[in-house]
C-alpha cells in the first residue's frame, strides 16, 4: 500500500446550480429541489433567530419573580409567538424542507424529486404562511398559547387568533406537500439497484416522518378551520356555554401535534444516522431495525396523543390505555440510541463538527426523551404536568434533540451545498458553547417543574427566582452558540476552503457528484450495487 | 461502492424521441405517469383525514345530542339532497367517459364529457346555493353574523311564524312529529340544533369549496383538451382530474346520508 | 435577590410521600441510562478513536443485542406504567368519607365554599388527617387546580364537575397555581391552600359568618325556584322524587341506566331534556341564566342530604352502584311496591 498520497487541492466545478443560472427570477421560478432547498434555508433561518428573540425577552422577564419587564399580555403574546413560530415555522419544515429537500433526491440517485413544480408551490405556501404570521404578529400577536385551547381561544381572547389559525394550517399544507412528494420520490424514483434495502437512514427517516405528515396534518387543518369559524361566525363546536365540547378540540388538536414531534424529530435521527456512520467509518449496526424503528414511531405516534390530556377530564380507563401506549412508542427510540451507540465500537471516530453535535444529540435526547417516562407516566404527570418539567423535557428533544441535529446535518451537507468547508475551529467552539448554554438553560428548569412552577408564568413566587436565574443565563450562553454558526457560515461562503466532492469521504450517492452539485445532480446516472455506509471497501482518493 | 455507467439509464427506452409532456426530472412516460399517479392517490387520503375529522367531530356530537341532529336532519330537504347525489354520480359518469375519450386520442368527445361533468358540478352547486338561501330565510344559519341570527323556535318570519320553526315541527303529527312532546321541551331541543347546523354548513361548505377547485380544474383540463393535447401516450392530467372529481363525489356519497339520511323521520319511542 | 434554592416541594398530603418515592426511581432510571450512554459514548470516542494503521471493523448487528435491549427497556418500562398506573387510581378515586368542600375558578381567581357554607376566595382552609374532596367547575375557560405540596392536580372545566382530593398531613401555608393556561392574569391566579390541625380548623369554621350551610343554602334556593311543586315523593307527582336521589342508578326514558352524581344533577338543572326519568313526561324548563354555579352547588348540596330514611338497601345491597341494569326499578315501581318510604317533606339535614 502506498505511503505517499498525493492529495490535489479540490477546485469549484465551473458549473452548479447556484451559478446555472442568475437573477431574481430563476430563482423565485426554480424547479430544482437544491435551489427550493436553499429558499427554505434563508426563510427558517429568519424564523428561528424571530422565536429566539421571543425566548430572549421571556427570559429576560423572568429573571425576576415580579412581572415587571413586560405586562402579563404581552408576555402571554411572548410565549405564544415563540411556540408558534418555532414549530410550525422552524421546526417542522427544518430538516425535511431543507437537508431533506436537498439530499434526498441525490442520495436516491434521481435528477429532482417527483413533483418539483409542487416543490416550489410548497414553498410558496409557506411563504403565504409566513405572512399570516407575521401579520398576526404585528396586529398585536396572538396570546392563547400555541396550543389554541378552548374556549380561551374561541371565546375570550381579542386578538388576531384567526389570521395566526389560517397561517398555521396554511403552514400544513405546505408540509403536507413536502411528505407527499418525498413518498412519491421514494417509491418511484430510486436509482437501478436501490432496493429498499440500501436506502440510506436518512431516506427511510424523512419517509416515515413524510407518512405522518400526510396523515396527521389534516386533522389540525380542519380543527384550526373550525376554530377559525368559531370564532369568525361566533358558532359553536367547542364552545361549553352551547353545548361544545372543550376537550373535544384537545382530543382533535393533538391527533395531530403528538404525531408532529415526530415529524420533527425523525429527519433528525436519520441525520445522527448519517453523520455517526461517516465519523466512525463503520457501516450503521442494526440497519433494519433503525430503519423499521422509525416507521414504528411513525405508526405508534398516532396513538398516544391523549397523554396530553391526562389530566384534562379524560376517562381513567383512556388514561390507562394511552399511558401504556405512551411506554410503547418510547421503545423504538431506544434502540436506535442503542444501535448509533453501538456503531462507534470497534470503529475508528474522529471527532469533526457534525460528529460533535450527533453526540450532543444521543445524549441530550436520551435524556429527554427518559424524561418523557415521567410524564407517560400517570401517577406521576399529575404533578408534573403543565409545570416547567414539561418545558425542559420538550426542549430536551427538540433543541437537545432537533436541533442539534439540524445544525450538525447543516455542517455534515454544507460542503455539498455551497461547495464550501466551514472553518472547523470556531464551528467546535460553538458546539461546545451549545451544549454548555443549553444544559444549563434548561436542566434547572426540570428543577423548577418538580417544584411546582406551571408554565406559562409571568411572574412566579420569589423561592423560584436562583434557579429561573440560572436558566436565563444559560440561555445566554445558548444565544451564541446560535450565532455563532450563522456568523461563520455566511463567511465560508465567500472565504471558505474549497471542500471538494467528497470532504469527508463518506459513502452516499449524494458525495459521487461535485460540490455543489450539477442542476441535474449527476452527469452519471449512477448504479447501485451495493449495501449503504459499505465503509469497510472504499474506492477514491479519499485519505484515511 | 458505484459502478457508472455513462449515457443512458436502463430504463429508457430505446428510442431518442421524448414525448413533449415528458420531464427532464422522469427517466420515461410510464415512470411520471406511475409518479403522477401514486402522487394523487397520497393527496386524497390526505383528503381524507381532512374529511375524516370533521366526520368524527359530527358523528361524537350527534350521539351526544340525538335529538337536536335527528330534528336537523328533518329539518333540510332530503329531495334537494337527493337531487343533487344523482346529479353527481352522473357527472362522475360523465367524468369516466372523458378520461376513456382522453385514453383513446377523441379530442371532440373529452372535451364534449368535460363540460358536461362542468354543467352538472354547477347544477350541483345550484341547488346548494338554493338549499342555502332557505336555509338563510328560516335563520337556520348558525351564530348571530350572518342573516337574521339563528332562530329554531319562535318561528322566524313575523308573518309567517312556521317559518323554519323547529319547535313545532317536532310536535307537529303532519311533519311526523310527536304532539306529545311539550313545547318547553321542544324549544330547548331546537336550541341545540344550533350546533348541528354548525356542522351542516362546514361538512357542506367545505365539499362545496372542494368543488369549485373542481370545477376549476376542469375547465383548465378543457382548454387542454381542446388543443389535442391528450392521447393515448399522454392522458395523465385527465385521469388525475377524473380521481380528483371521484373522490368529491365519493365525500357527497358520505355526507348525505350522514346529514339528511339518520334517522329522519323516526317516531319518538 | 433572595438566595432560597429549594429542589423539592414540601410534602404535605398522604399521597406526596407515594409520589417523591416514584419521582426518585424514575430519576434513578433516568441517571443511570443517561450515563450509561453517555460513558459509553465518552469510552468507544476514546478507545475506537482513529489512529494509523487501524481500520473500523465491519459489524453488521447482532440479534441477541437488539432482542436484548428491547426487551430490558420494554420491562422496565412496563415497571414504571404499572406503578404510575396503580398511583393515579389511587389519586384519583377519593375515599367515601372526604370532606367535600366545592370550588369555582374564574378569570382569575377561585371561590370556595365549604359544607357549613363558609366561603372564601383565593385560600382554602383545610383540617389535617381526614381525606378532603374539592368538587371543582369553571366559570369561564378552563383553569387547572394544582397544589404542588399535595402533588395532586385536574383541569377544572367549564359545564362538567371535576374533583381533586388528598389528605393534608403537614399543617402550613401551601400554594395554589392555576396551571391551565388561562387568558391575561393566569400566573396571578394563584391562592394559598391553608392546612391546619384539626381543632385549629374547627375553630376556622367557627369564626367565619356564615350565611347557614350550603344545603340550608341550597334549601332556600329550592324553594325559591320552587322546585317542590314537581318535585315531591308522593306517586302523582309530575316530577322524580329527590330523596335519596344523590349517588343512586336512575333508569332513563331511553332505558339506559345513569348514576346521579354531581354533573348529572347539575345538567338536570340546565339541560333538563339530555336525560328523562323513566316514567316521567319532559316537562321541566331550563334554568340555564337563572342559576350560579355557586347556588347550583348549593342545590346539590341540599339535595344530597335528602336522605332515605331508616329504609332497607334496595336489594339488601349497600353500595347502590353495585344494582345491575335490569334490577334498577323505575321511580313507578317502587312507589307502587311501598319500598320507597314517604320522607318528611322539608326536613333539615
Amino acid at each position: 500500500m502506498s505511503t505517499a498520497v498525493t492529495t490535489v487541492k479540490p477546485v469549484m466545478p465551473a458549473k452548479h446550480y447556484l451559478n446555472d443560472n442568475y437573477g431574481i427570477r430563476s430563482w423565485l421560478l426554480t424547479k430544482d429541489h437544491k435551489r427550493i432547498a436553499v429558499l427554505y434555508l434563508v426563510s427558517i433561518t429568519f424564523f428561528f433567530f424571530l422565536g429566539g428573540i421571543f425566548a430572549a425577552l421571556i427570559r429576560l422577564e423572568l429573571l425576576t419573580p415580579q412581572g415587571d419587564l413586560f405586562q402579563s399580555d404581552t408576555y402571554n403574546k411572548l410565549f405564544t409567538m415563540h411556540g408558534v413560530n418555532m414549530i410550525f415555522f422552524f421546526l417542522i419544515p427544518s430538516v425535511p424542507a431543507v437537508l431533506g429537500n436537498f439530499i434526498l433526491p441525490i442520495m436516491l440517485g434521481a435528477k429532482d424529486l417527483a413533483f418539483p413544480k409542487i416543490n416550489l408551490m410548497s414553498w410558496y405556501i409557506f411563504i403565504i404562511a409566513a405572512l399570516f404570521s407575521l401579520a398576526a404578529l404585528v396586529s398585536g400577536g396572538v396570546d392563547t398559547g400555541w396550543t389554541f385551547y378552548t374556549p380561551l381561544s374561541t371565546g375570550y381572547v381579542r386578538t388576531n387568533v384567526i389570521v395566526m389559525a389560517v397561517g398555521i394550517l396554511i403552514a400544513g399544507f405546505s408540509s403536507i406537500f413536502t411528505g407527499l412528494n418525498f413518498i412519491v420520490t421514494v417509491h418511484r424514483m430510486r436509482a437501478p439497484g436501490m432496493t429498499w434495502g440500501r436506502l440510506p437512514l436518512f431516506v427511510w427517516a424523512n419517509y416515515a416522518a413524510s407518512l405522518i405528515m400526510i396523515l396527521g396534518t389534516p386533522v389540525i387543518a380542519i380543527t384550526l378551520i373550525l376554530v377559525a369559524l368559531e370564532r369568525g361566525f361566533h358558532i359553536g363546536i367547542f364552545d361549553p356555554k352551547l353545548g361544545g365540547d372543550p376537550v373535544l378540540f384537545q382530543h382533535m388538536f393533538w391527533f395531530y401535534s403528538h404525531p408532529a414531534v415526530y415529524i420533527m424529530i425523525l429527519p433528525g435521527m436519520g441525520v445522527i444516522s448519517e453523520v455517526v456512520t461517516c465519523f466512525s467509518r463503520k457501516r450503521v449496526f442494526g440497519y433494519s431495525f433503525i430503519a423499521f424503528s422509525s416507521v414504528a414511531i411513525a405508526v405508534f405516534g398516532f396513538v398516544v396523543w391523549a397523554h396530553h390530556m391526562f389530566v384534562a377530564g379524560i376517562s381513567q380507563y383512556s388514561a390507562m390505555v394511552f399511558s401504556l401506549l405512551s411506554f410503547a412508542v418510547a421503545i423504538p427510540s431506544a434502540v436506535k440510541v442503542f444501535n448509533w451507540t453501538a456503531t462507534m465500537y470497534k470503529g475508528s471516530v474522529t471527532l469533526e463538527t457534525p460528529m460533535l453535535y450527533a453526540l450532543a444529540f444521543i445524549g441530550l435526547f436520551t435524556i429527554g426523551g427518559l424524561t418523557g417516562l415521567f410524564l407517560a407516566a400517570l401517577g406521576m404527570d399529575v404533578h408534573i404536568h403543565d409545570t416547567y418539567f414539561v418545558v425542559a423535557h420538550f426542549h430536551y428533544v427538540m433543541v437537545g434533540g432537533m436541533v442539534t441535529a439540524y445544525i450538525g446535518g447543516l455542517h455534515f451537507w454544507w460542503p455539498k451545498m455551497t461547495g464550501r468547508m466551514y472553518p472547523e475551529a470556531p464551528a467546535k467552539l460553538a458546539a461546545l458553547i451549545t451544549f454548555i448554554g443549553f444544559n444549563l438553560t434548561f436542566f434547572p428548569q426540570f428543577i423548577l417543574g418538580y417544584l411546582g412552577m406551571p408554565r406559562r408564568y409571568h411572574s412566579y413566587p420569589e423561592e423560584f427566582q436562583v434557579l429561573n436565574v440560572l436558566s436565563s443565563a444559560g440561555a445566554s450562553v445558548l444565544a451564541v452558540g446560535f450565532l455563532l454558526p450563522l456568523i461563520y457560515f455566511l463567511w465560508s461562503l465567500k472565504y471558505g476552503e474549497v471542500a471538494g466532492d467528497n470532504p469527508w469521504n463518506a459513502t452516499g450517492l449524494e458525495w459521487t457528484t461535485t460540490s455543489p452539485p450539477p442542476t441535474h445532480n449527476f452527469h452519471e446516472v449512477p448504479v447501485v450495487t451495493e449495501e449503504p455506509y459499505a465503509y469497510g471497501e472504499e474506492e477514491g482518493s479519499g485519505v484515511h | 461502492m458505484v459502478k457508472r455507467r455513462d449515457l443512458v439509464s436502463t430504463n429508457q427506452t430505446t428510442t431518442t424521441e421524448h414525448h413533449p409532456a415528458l420531464a427532464h426530472h422522469f427517466d420515461n412516460m410510464e415512470q411520471q405517469q406511475g409518479a403522477s399517479t401514486f402522487g394523487m392517490w397520497v393527496f386524497m387520503l390526505t383528503e381524507i383525514m381532512m374529511f375524516g375529522g370533521l366526520f368524527a367531530a359530527y358523528l361524537i356530537y350527534r350521539l351526544k345530542y340525538y335529538d337536536a341532529f335527528k330534528a336537523g336532519s328533518t329539518s333540510i330537504s332530503v329531495s334537494w339532497g337527493f337531487a343533487n347525489t344523482l346529479v353527481l354520480i352522473a357527472s362522475s359518469l360523465t367524468m369516466a367517459l372523458a378520461v376513456w375519450a382522453a385514453q383513446r386520442g377523441d379530442r371532440k368527445k373529452q372535451v364534449t364529457f368535460l363540460i358536461l361533468t362542468m354543467i352538472l358540478g354547477a347544477v350541483f352547486l345550484g341547488v346548494k346555493a338554493k338549499e342555502y338561501k332557505d336555509k338563510w330565510e328560516e335563520c337556520h344559519i348558525p351564530g348571530h353574523v350572518i342573516g337574521k341570527g339563528f332562530n329554531t323556535w319562535g318561528g322566524c318570519d313575523v308573518n309567517n311564524p312556521k317559518l323554519g320553526n323547529i319547535a313545532d315541527e317536532m310536535r307537529d303529527p303532519k311533519e311526523h312529529g310527536d304532539p306529545s312532546i311539550p313545547e318547553v321541551s321542544a324549544i330547548q331541543t331546537a336550541k341545540q340544533t344550533e350546533i348541528f347546523f354548525s356542522f351542516y354548513f362546514a361538512m357542506t361548505g367545505l365539499h362545496a369549496f372542494h368543488m369549485v377547485i373542481g370545477l376549476g380544474l376542469l375547465t383548465w383540463l378543457t382548454l387542454r383538451a381542446r388543443s389535442g393535447e391528450f392521447g393515448p401516450a399522454y392522458y395523465t392530467p385527465v385521469e388525475l382530474g377524473g380521481l380528483y372529481w371521484h373522490f368529491v363525489d365519493i365525500v357527497w356519497i358520505y355526507l348525505f346520508p350522514l346529514l339528511y339520511l339518520i334517522s329522519r323521520h323516526q317516531h319518538h319511542g | 435577590m433572595q438566595f432560597k434554592l429549594p429542589l423539592f416541594p414540601e410534602q404535605a398530603s398522604s399521597v406526596a410521600v407515594q409520589v417523591d418515592a416514584f419521582y426518585l426511581f424514575l430519576v434513578l432510571i433516568t441517571t443511570f441510562f443517561s450515563l450509561l450512554v453517555a460513558l459509553l459514548i465518552l469510552f468507544f470516542v476514546i478507545k475506537y478513536r482513529k489512529r494509523p494503521g487501524v481500520e473500523a471493523e465491519q459489524i453488521h448487528g447482532s440479534t441477541l443485542l437488539e432482542i436484548v435491549w428491547t426487551v430490558i427497556p420494554l420491562g422496565i418500562s412496563m415497571v414504571i406504567f404499572v406503578w404510575g398506573a396503580v398511583l393515579y387510581y389511587h389519586i384519583e378515586n377519593p375515599p367515601a368519607n372526604a370532606l367535600e368542600i366545592y370550588g369555582v375558578g374564574k378569570q382569575w381567581m377561585w371561590k370556595f365554599q365549604h359544607p357549613g357554607g363558609q366561603r372564601e376566595i383565593n385560600t382554602l382552609h383545610v383540617p389535617t388527617g381526614r381525606p378532603v374532596k374539592v368538587t371543582l367547575i369553571s366559570q369561564d375557560v378552563i383553569h387547572d387546580f394544582f397544589v404542588p405540596a399535595f402533588r395532586v392536580k385536574t383541569d377544572v372545566l367549564p359545564n362538567r364537575y371535576v374533583y381533586s382530593w388528598f389528605t393534608p398531613t403537614v399543617p402550613g401555608s401551601y400554594h395554589l397555581f392555576c396551571s391551565q393556561y388561562c387568558g391575561t392574569k393566569h400566573s396571578a391566579m394563584i391562592g394559598e391552600v391553608i392546612v391546619q390541625k384539626p381543632d385549629d380548623y374547627a375553630a376556622w369554621l367557627a369564626s367565619g359568618k356564615a350565611e347557614g350551610s350550603l344545603a340550608s343554602m341550597g334549601e332556600k334556593l329550592f324553594q325559591e325556584f320552587g322546585c317542590g311543586t314537581c318535585h315531591r315523593p308522593d306517586s302523582g307527582a309530575r316530577g322524580p322524587s329527590l330523596q335519596g336521589l344523590y349517588g343512586r342508578p336512575v333508569r332513563l326514558s331511553d332505558n339506559r341506566v345513569v348514576v346521579a352524581d354531581d354533573n348529572y344533577i347539575r345538567e338536570s338543572i340546565l339541560n333538563p331534556n339530555a336525560k328523562i326519568v323513566s316514567g316521567f313526561q319532559p316537562i321541566m324548563p331550563t334554568f340555564q341564566g337563572v342559576v350560579s354555579e355557586e347556588g347550583l352547588i348549593q342545590i346539590t348540596e341540599y339535595i344530597k342530604h335528602l336522605s332515605v330514611q331508616e329504609s332497607e338497601p334496595l336489594n339488601n345491597r349497600t353500595n347502590p352502584t353495585e344494582l345491575r341494569d335490569n334490577e334498577v326499578p323505575t321511580i313507578q315501581q317502587e312507589l307502587q311496591q311501598g319500598s320507597q318510604p314517604a320522607p318528611t317533606p322539608g326536613k333539615k339535614p
